[in-house]
């Protein structure tokens, strides 16, 4: 029983941190019909980002006492700020000039800048995976024979709060409410008077910012980061959102957390060789079942 | 055209053939015979892409699991079959050409039937919904063969000898294939089915209401593309030593759709040229070493930018030169 | 319609033609000399540089570059300078094809070092036997790689002989009864190493409690942990690469699992510590050498790379090295820049002092080397035992 109440738990913390990052592609998809295949990759660089960013305020002379709160908060937000620039800079360079293309010319873009960033992050970074810097020391305590740790706790609760900020901003700020508009009907909302290259470029910010988070609370769990790790998570994460329902923030939290658990219980009683298939297995059986994901809502096609 | 005329022109071609590869064999050092024969290979895929991604508008990427079906297909049948073949018609090149080709057949069919399976129910969802079912059911072909113990999992498909699956492939089977899979393609583009598939590209819903057979056409291209795909699967295992599921990851469907992105979305034409240019430009581009990856994604993303439609955009190499040199074209011939 | 096709087809086989003349006549001019009639000796590396294992080829790039510089800069081999020309694999098995045919035709190659993987040099292997030109693969351990002919050599051990030392040591010195096995699935290396470690454990009375798997780039391991935690077992078989060891043993610690890590010479990096840190402790590993026992060749080896690179090497910087100086070796014992004969002096390699330890190639060209037991106690390796063949 303790067994699947472990499994259980990695299920969900691993899920949380998917949730993050299907975030940014189901925002991305609601207002722009893209999939941002380059998200898998800003969710490596915003790890990357917190790597450097916590050996520069050094993360290890921190000794036994751990790093400070105040200096992991500090690593969190700069990663944060600095992978939302990337996302506004990459819809600005590659997706802005085609966003009124045929819906196949974006994707391929998409696809183009995935494959630079991971190649120049090689060439960068050097292919050898890292240790990530213990910025928060790791306490471990067991409960009802489930070993639990500081850092799981740490995802799950940090991954709420900004899910739960998320939501708030979405429903009660002017740019949130702008956002919505946007995903509606782009024309509408532009007839509207909202200014809609503001707006996207705030999704895209926003969205980038979450899978940074994600980066960081990955690299504190899994240990290790490597330029390579946004494809195959990149790829899972999208899948959550579209099971929740693409465009759908609840959905993208929901399809998070289940595609986390439905792995980790396949690596823990089926076999860990069939763990990145169950994503795709998930993938296909909803997309065949109910397109429209668990949350989502059947849009009427107009001729 | 008439049997014989038509009979006549297959001999030349395939005398032609023959002997060009002859010369290549004698003439040029074993790498570049490779990038020849890669070339072709690549010609067949892109091809055959072009046929579900272009013409039926249809977006496929995961194209590289239908390669893989056929490689380890043809591969694995090849190797039984050989002995077989063998003590039938003795051993030598007749028996090494029927085992051959009649592997590709197997490859072809098998990754024709799996096309056929991934097809029926993913071709009902539109766009990026059918771009994506086609990225997993890629990787689920390939994570399938890498847990294959029989086909040998991760290391890969070396055949029953440590000298690997026998060196079947040759200049004169390559283009012989390439060949009759760009006619038979060509001749579907161009009919009344071809006409269809562009309808169903064009305008899905306006098609349905001309009662044009949108899923079973979908379903056919899918499938023949598919089909394709293992052709060249199976050529590309029996000029390697072996074949690896790593060898068919998602990288290796991206590059089929740079082939028909470069040649012009829905040109056969330029999805010749598309697949030559992928084979040799990646070679040639050795010389930049760790920058040769990098550079590649911005090639990609710049095509895309500044000019998506590709080279030759959606016509024919003969269209184009036509309207160049100034003539008139035929009625009633896409633009 | 006929026209259109045929118009096309011709314009392709006009095309490719010409692709095919340029190549020609690129080669044309080189045609003529054979490999080593220039003033250089060229070794020809074939290794992935970038992809998922890039790490690997880099960190081999690396110590062969070393050691080229090394033997220049002592006046180079039969009054020859030697010269590294390395191409990218990609991880690509056709990559590989296409590398080991350029280096051969174009770079005119006397020797080719290479690869890594194993599933990589049963690409390589046929090509450089077909060609005549000999070929040392510095890590390749799937015993199939050197069975391709007789032009195919390596400097490390075969699955099988590691296998079964590290399990009679399970047995024999650590008395274990009960070890559950965690393999990479992704890596022939890791298979083969897991299967011939089942084979030998079994065979003398053990049991395999559990067989777990993961692949190359896992970052999360806790599934499997946990799952070996519930089986009972008195120790894990973890024959995989430092990255990923290094996680595993986190996890474990993570997860209250206490018992002993076991593995191969995949373990052997800089980074096996800085990932795995304490959790390390109490595990023991088969490698080619003891950093507290090496010999002053290896400790060179590691002095120099360091002064080099900037890091220290790993395991398959030092069979890199190796690779290099055998291949050094057998042209200087050959005496003339002859495939065949450099292929001979090869087979006929004995005692030779590497990093590594003594080489000397047996019947199927593998070296017959021995293993080196270490056990990992206050975040270093120690020596623990010496197992000869």
């Amino acid at each position: 029983m303790s067994t699947l109440l472990q499994q259980l738990l990695n299920g969900l913390s691993l899920g949380s941190i998917y949730a993050l990052i299907a975030l940014g592609y189901t925002m991305v998809y609601g207002i722009l019909k893209l999939i941002n295949f380059a998200h898998g990759e800003v969710f490596m660089m915003g790890a990357y980002a917190g790597y450097f960013a916590a050996l520069a305020l050094g993360v290890q002379h921190a000794g036994s006492a751990g790093f400070p709160l105040y200096l992991a908060v500090l690593v969190l937000v700069v990663s944060m700020a600095a992978a939302a620039l990337l996302g506004v800079t990459i819809e600005f360079l590659a997706y802005r000039p085609v966003r009124s293309a045929p819906r196949l010319t974006p994707l391929i873009t998409a696809i183009g800048v995935s494959l630079f960033l991971q190649n120049a992050a090689m060439l960068a970074f050097t292919p050898n995976p890292r240790p990530y810097p213990p910025i928060l020391r790791e306490v471990r305590f067991e409960l009802a024979g489930v070993i639990v740790t500081n850092v799981k706790l740490t995802i799950f609760v940090v991954a709420m709060a900004l899910m739960v900020g998320l939501t708030w901003f979405i429903q009660k700020t002017w740019t949130g409410k702008a956002m919505r508009a946007v995903a509606t009907n782009i024309d509408a909302a532009r007839l509207m008077g909202i200014d809609t290259d503001r707006v996207i470029r705030a999704t895209f910010a926003v969205g980038s910012a979450l899978a940074a988070a994600g980066g960081i609370l990955f690299g504190l769990d899994q240990i290790m980061i490597n330029p390579l790790m946004g494809v195959l998570t990149g790829l899972k994460a999208f899948v959550a959102a579209v099971l929740g329902g693409i465009g759908n923030v609840r959905g993208a939290v929901l399809g998070g957390l289940l595609i986390g658990l439905a792995e980790q219980l396949t690596a823990g009683y089926l076999s860990p060789d069939y763990r990145d298939a169950i994503t795709f297995v998930i993938l296909i059986i909803i997309l065949i079942l109910r397109p429209q994901g668990l949350l989502g809502v059947v849009r009427p096609e107009k001729v | 055209m008439q049997p014989l005329k038509r009979l006549a022109s297959a001999t030349a071609i395939g005398l032609l053939l023959y002997g060009v590869g002859l010369w290549l064999q004698d003439g040029l050092i074993e790498y570049a015979q490779r990038i020849v024969l890669l070339a072709g290979i690549n010609v067949i895929l892109a091809v055959g892409l072009n046929l579900i991604n272009g013409t039926t508008g249809q977006f496929s990427i995961g194209h590289a699991g239908f390669m893989a079906v056929g490689a380890y297909a043809a591969a694995f049948f090849g190797v039984k079959l050989a002995p077989l073949v063998q003590g039938l018609v003795g051993s030598g090149a007749l028996a090494d050409g029927v085992t051959f080709n009649l592997a590709l057949l197997v490859g072809a069919l098998l990754a024709g039937l799996t096309g056929l399976l991934v097809g029926a129910p993913s071709l009902r969802l539109r766009g990026d919904y059918l771009a994506v079912v086609t990225l997993g059911f890629g990787e689920i072909i390939r994570i399938s063969f890498n847990n294959a113990q029989f086909l040998g999992a991760a290391t890969g498909y070396f055949g029953d000898t440590p000298a690997g699956l026998p060196a079947y492939t040759s200049f004169f089977w390559v283009y012989a294939w390439a060949i009759a899979i760009v006619l038979l393609i060509s001749n579907l583009t161009f009919s009344q089915t071809g006409r269809s598939l562009a309808a169903i590209r064009e305008d899905e819903i306006a098609a349905e209401a001309m009662a044009t057979p949108t899923t079973r056409l979908k379903v056919l291209a899918f499938s023949l593309s598919a089909a394709s795909a293992g052709v060249a699967g199976g050529l590309f295992a029996f000029m390697q030593s072996g074949i690896r599921p790593e060898d068919f990851r998602f990288d290796k469907s991206i590059d089929m759709i740079v082939m028909i992105i470069i040649g012009g979305l829905g040109s056969i034409s330029g999805a010749i040229v598309g697949g030559v240019f992928v084979a040799v430009t990646l070679e040639l581009m050795r010389d930049l070493q760790q920058y040769r990856l990098v550079l590649y994604a911005l090639l990609l993303i710049t095509i895309m930018l500044v000019r998506p439609e590709g080279l030759l955009g959606s016509r024919e190499l003969p269209a184009l030169l036509r309207a160049r040199l100034g003539r008139k074209r035929p009625v009633g011939e896409a633009k | 319609m006929q026209r259109r096709q045929l118009f096309s087809l011709a314009v392709a086989g006009i095309a490719a033609s010409a692709e095919a003349c340029k190549k020609k006549e690129a080669s044309g001019s080189a045609a003529g000399a054979g490999p080593g009639q220039g003033s250089e000796i060229v070794i020809g590396h074939y290794a992935s540089m970038t992809g998922g294992t890039a790490h690997f080829g880099q960190d081999t790039d690396k110590a062969a570059r070393l050691a080229v510089e090394q033997l220049n800069a002592s006046g180079g081999v039969l009054g020859k300078k030697l010269k590294l020309v390395t191409l990218d694999t990609r991880g690509d098995g056709a990559e590989a094809a296409n590398a080991v045919s350029r280096l051969i035709d174009v770079e005119k190659a006397t020797a080719i070092l290479g690869e890594v993987a194993s599933s990589l040099s049963l690409q390589g292997g046929p090509i450089a036997q077909r060609r005549k030109i000999p070929m040392v693969s510095p890590s390749s351990t799937n015993p199939k790689v050197t069975q391709v002919g007789d032009y195919v050599f390596r400097v490390c051990y075969i699955d099988p002989f590691q296998g079964k030392v590290m399990a009679l040591f399970a047995r024999q010195t650590l008395k274990l009864d009960k070890v559950a096995i965690l393999k990479d699935v992704k890596n022939d290396y890791s298979i083969g190493l897991a299967d011939a470690f089942q084979k030998a454990f079994v065979g003398s009375g053990g049991t395999i409690a559990i067989e777990q798997s993961y692949s190359a780039g896992d970052t999360d391991f806790s599934a499997q942990v946990t799952a070996i935690k519930s089986s009972g077992a008195q120790a894990i078989w973890v024959p995989g690469y430092y990255a990923e060891v290094g996680a595993i043993a986190r996890t474990a610690a993570r997860l209250g699992v206490k018992i002993p890590l076991m593995g191969g010479d995949g373990w052997d990096a800089p980074q096996l510590f800085t990932i795995g840190g304490e959790a390390l402790n109490g595990s023991y590993f088969s490698n080619h050498f003891a950093p507290d026992q090496a010999s002053p060749k290896a400790q060179k080896f590691v002095a120099d790379f360091k002064a080099k690179y900037g890091q220290e090497p790993t395991g398959l910087g030092a069979l890199g090295y190796d690779g290099v100086m055998v291949i050094a070796d057998a042209i200087k014992r050959a005496g003339k820049v002859d495939t065949a004969a450099i292929r001979d002096a090869l087979a006929t390699t004995k005692d030779y002092e590497a990093v590594t330890g003594k080489i000397t190639m047996d019947k199927d060209r593998n070296p017959e080397k021995s293993v080196v037991v270490l056990k990992i106690d206050g975040g270093k390796a120690k020596y623990e035992t010496l197992v000869s063949p």
